[in-house]
């Protein structure tokens, strides 16, 4: 189990900073990164929808970008810094969760800890985003509970919250 | 049961690929390749990442008369670059509409092309522009048009041992339009039902890239001058050129269907292009 170069080997030792913290695994090599954070590291934050980037369910920041867990080998995040739900929420409920809650967005909940994921990283790279650009922006995070409309005003009324803040 | 390595240079990537004897597959941003591995988990897959790979072209580079576009160039560089918007504006508008922003975060342009799926969003645009596509082996490159390099679905000239290290775009002269069209079913996140690009040159010649018409993307001939101004004589050159269409039914629309539809997205993208410096709807 090299790191890496020339031979392919059927497991690889990752190392990557998960939530503040360095954490270690030695994963399958076709192990995706949502299945070594359910399965190996006990993070169940991250939910398993698809599994092949239609729903949006397991979407984490991977260096500071959205991306769809379920197609990331757990392999490549050697090295990297991630960021789950947990650790999003780990000083308590944020402003855009409370948002969510607010605006009744949350219905059975299997889709929200992504669909708060990718609403986060839309807040900080654009801030002042227009409904329709939410709307664009989201359009990759599937609710089959269908609670669009407050999804999108839980959103406005965060980015609302965070420019009064600052 | 899969493996996986991740190799430091070009050369040694060819290694892994003839280590591999046929079971390498490259891997970059994973958004296809990763469907295919969780479809066959007991597959000898070697999985040969080569995001450390130190000797690649770079992902975007732009030359006097050619954009280069390297295996990391991913979607979302491509759809926010300005100078693409302004002189390849089809191409930013297909890379703009591939699956969602977390998709266009990993999805690679290349990746696009090696993954040969009729529907592929960018081909039709590179098809436009007369791309050129570069493949690396262990016999030296070689670099030939884009239109033949595809085979049919999934299958591509690229051999067992070879990896595409780059796709070459000639920037059109001054006085080329372009612009892409595309129909989904639902706005984001959905394969095209059909896709078309349009290019215009100074003279007004019509070139047409179509996606899901065919089991490649196809790119017609140049038609004769039209004239632009008369929805006839664009209604009348479109019909030609998308005689080369032949869709099949199939879970998102049937024959019937896309062939109406080829023909009506094609004149939009056509007065799209003309109209202004291109764009693109669903």
């Amino acid at each position: 189990m090299t790191e890496s170069s020339l031979h392919p080997t059927s497991e690889v030792a990752v190392a990557l900073e998960l939530n503040g913290n360095l954490v270690h695994a030695t994963v399958p090599a076709h192990r995706t990164l949502l299945d070594m954070l359910r399965d190996d590291l006990g993070l169940l934050g991250t939910k398993r929808c698809c599994a092949e980037g239609e729903c949006g369910a397991c979407s984490v920041l991977l260096d500071g970008e959205l991306v769809n867990s379920c197609l990331v080998l757990g392999a490549e995040a050697n090295g990297g810094v991630l960021l789950t739900i947990e650790g999003l929420s780990m000083d308590g409920v944020t402003d855009l969760q409370a948002e969510f809650l607010a605006a009744g967005a949350v219905q059975c909940g299997v889709c929200i800890p992504g669909q708060v994921m990718a609403a986060e990283q839309l807040l900080r790279t654009n801030p002042d985003a227009s409904r329709d650009e939410i709307r664009d922006a989201m359009s990759g995070n599937l609710c089959r509970c269908a609670s669009y409309q407050r999804i999108v005003q839980a959103i406005q009324a965060a980015a609302v919250g965070r420019r009064s803040d600052a | 049961m899969a493996t996986y390595c991740r190799p430091r240079t070009v050369s040694e990537v060819l290694a892994a690929l003839a280590n591999a004897e046929g079971r390498g597959r490259i891997l970059v941003g994973g958004t296809d390749l990763l469907v295919h591995l969780r479809k066959d988990p007991f597959a000898p897959t070697v999985v040969v990442d080569i995001k450390s790979v130190n000797d690649l072209p770079p992902a975007v580079e732009i030359d006097d008369d050619v954009v280069r576009f390297g295996p990391t160039a991913r979607m979302a560089e491509i759809s926010g670059d300005p100078f693409i918007a302004g002189h390849l504006p089809a191409l930013g508008a297909s890379a703009r509409v591939v699956g969602s922003i977390a998709i266009r975060n990993r999805a690679t342009l290349v990746g696009n092309i090696c993954n040969a799926s009729p529907a592929a969003d960018t081909v039709p645009a590179l098809f436009v522009y007369g791309s050129t596509v570069t493949l690396t082996g262990p016999g030296g490159e070689r670099t030939l048009p884009l239109v033949e390099f595809f085979v049919g679905p999934g299958q591509t000239r690229c051999g067992p041992d070879e990896i595409v290290i780059r796709i070459d775009v000639p920037i059109p002269d001054r006085g080329h339009r372009s612009a892409f069209q595309r129909l989904t079913r639902r706005r984001g996140v959905d394969l095209a039902t059909v896709s078309v690009a349009a290019g215009v040159d100074a003279d007004a010649r019509i070139v047409l890239g179509l996606g899901c018409v065919g089991p490649t993307p196809l790119v017609t001939d140049a038609s004769p001058p039209v004239d632009l101004t008369d929805p006839a004589a664009i209604e009348g050159a479109v019909e030609e050129l998308v005689s080369i269409a032949t869709p099949i039914s199939d879970v998102r629309a049937a024959r019937d269907y896309r062939e109406a539809m080829v023909r009506v997205l094609a004149v939009r993208a056509v007065q799209s292009a003309t109209a202004a410096s291109g764009g693109v709807s669903s």
